[in-house]
């Protein structure tokens, strides 16, 4: 039996990785096919904080500190495409961004691991500054009294998270790609010249695979010769009513969005795939944001939730092309907003050329295949 | 704007003294606040922070928090979800807070 070879490539996972690499190979046009699940999905896309951050990224790796700094700086063109090209204006702004310290030992611990981060050989160092109390209180009115300094990322910045998703979606679909959602995959079947797809809604036949489907792609990823050791990793974001805009950067945990919405996020926890709310959490991440900005207290909540990030056990991103399935790729990163730049300008193409560049290698799973010390 | 139905007007319900934007009105028993406000013939409840349009209240089930109001010198409160009491004072003069 023989299949018509439907796409030229098929990209599994329609969130923000998915999405912002489909955008870059938007002019593949209809031979072009995002490949979604349903509503049930565990979306980090769709739970997310909106942050584009680049401060005290790259410890341990310095490539992923340059791949993220490389994405902030080409977020402006992002943006400006997909507002030229779908209308969607996805709100970003980055006027830098303040990592607050509510401690004298919690700053001097700040300034140390960054300046480890910068120490590392070969780093490629982006602008962050040392703010004391004076220097936050200048940037920051009506900080609180407990807080005792922080740093200042020039590259920081934020966006409307559902925006993007939706703008990115929008432009693929509008150069002519395709978006299937409700197609949920069970099994990829490499061939000579092809992949052979199942999914919930039928079979789906591409020249290459792009897997790009979050906590999916731990199960998929051994398809196709690869490997993806990504866990979820819970967060939380409490959402107060809009206020007057008082808070002109993002503040890592806390920010104010272009509608006026306060948004306070925060919270690393394995737990598994429970995406319920914890009270106890809530009240340490509303405890600390009062303690930043005192006025909050008297603003009230809207709504709260959790969702899992997608995170390897070095927390870095994987891209990978297989080896054993040249026309199969991975892609998973926990930072799908702050790398949707980089994604769409510098992977897509990548992928799109059929192989996968050698500044990519740091980025491959073969990291993690080191064997224990006795 | 709204009315209410002809059923309801058949029930002789008591009334409760509540204080809208500074001037008296007798409230319907049993009646949110947000009910009590569109039977004195407000629509507008309140301005958005940012650009100072006009809001109403939408759902009136307590999930689309455009019918905020301040209530008892409480401002932001979802005048759907709160039921009107002797002496209330509800003011939907304060805007942006």
């Amino acid at each position: 039996m023989t299949h018509t070879i439907s796409y030229d490539v098929a990209i599994v996972g329609g969130g923000l990785v998915g999405a912002a690499i489909a955008f870059g190979m938007r002019s593949l046009g209809s031979r072009l096919v995002v490949l979604d699940e349903g509503d049930v999905a565990f979306r980090a896309a769709r739970g997310n904080f909106g942050l584009i951050w680049v401060q005290g990224k790259g410890a341990g790796l310095p490539p992923y500190g340059a791949w993220t700094q490389r994405s902030a700086r080409e977020w402006p063109r992002l943006a400006d495409e997909l507002r030229t090209g779908t209308g969607i204006d996805v709100a970003l702004a980055q006027p830098g961004g303040i990592h607050v310290c509510l401690a004298r030992d919690e700053l001097d611990r700040r300034v140390a691991s960054l300046a480890a981060l910068f120490a590392q050989p070969g780093f490629d160092r982006y602008p962050v500054e040392v703010l004391d109390r004076a220097g936050i209180a200048a940037r920051l009115p009506g900080v609180g009294a407990d807080v005792v300094g922080g740093t200042w990322g020039a590259l920081d910045g934020h966006c409307n998270p559902l925006k993007l998703l939706r703008a990115l979606h929008a432009g693929v679909v509008r150069a002519g790609g395709a978006y299937r959602s409700d197609h949920a995959v069970d099994g990829i079947v490499p061939g000579a010249e092809s992949f052979t797809l199942d999914t919930a809604g039928g079979r789906i036949v591409a020249r290459r695979v792009v897997l790009a489907a979050g906590l999916g792609n731990a199960r998929l990823a051994p398809m196709v010769g690869l490997d993806a050791p990504v866990r979820p990793n819970k967060g939380h974001v409490i959402a107060l009513e809009r206020v007057p805009p008082f808070l002109s950067l993002p503040v890592e945990t806390i920010r104010q969005t272009d509608e006026g919405t306060v948004l306070v996020g925060d919270a690393q926890q394995d737990l598994g795939f429970d995406e319920t709310p914890g009270l106890d959490v809530l009240a340490a991440m509303a405890a600390r944001a009062v303690r930043v900005f005192p006025h909050l207290a008297g603003v009230r909540v809207t709504r709260t939730w959790a969702a899992l990030r997608v995170i390897c056990p070095d927390g870095f991103p994987v891209y990978e092309q297989s080896a054993a399935h040249p026309g199969a790729f991975v892609a998973t990163c926990h930072s799908g907003v702050t790398l949707a730049a980089a994604h769409a300008y510098a992977l897509a193409p990548a992928i799109a050329s059929g192989t996968l560049p050698a500044a990519f290698n740091p980025f491959t799973a073969q990291r993690f295949d080191v064997s224990q010390a006795a | 704007m709204f009315r209410r139905l002809p059923d309801a007007d058949l029930v002789a319900a008591a009334t409760v003294s509540i204080v809208i934007d500074g001037r008296p009105f007798a409230a319907r028993a049993g009646d949110t606040v947000a009910a009590a406000l569109l039977a004195a013939g407000r629509a507008t409840f309140r301005t958005t922070p940012l650009s100072g349009a006009p809001r109403g209240p939408y759902c009136l089930m307590g999930t689309c928090f455009d019918c905020l109001v301040t209530i008892d010198d409480a401002a932001g409160r979802q005048a759907c979800l709160v039921a009107v009491a002797p002496g209330m004072r509800i003011d939907t003069r304060g805007g942006a807070r």
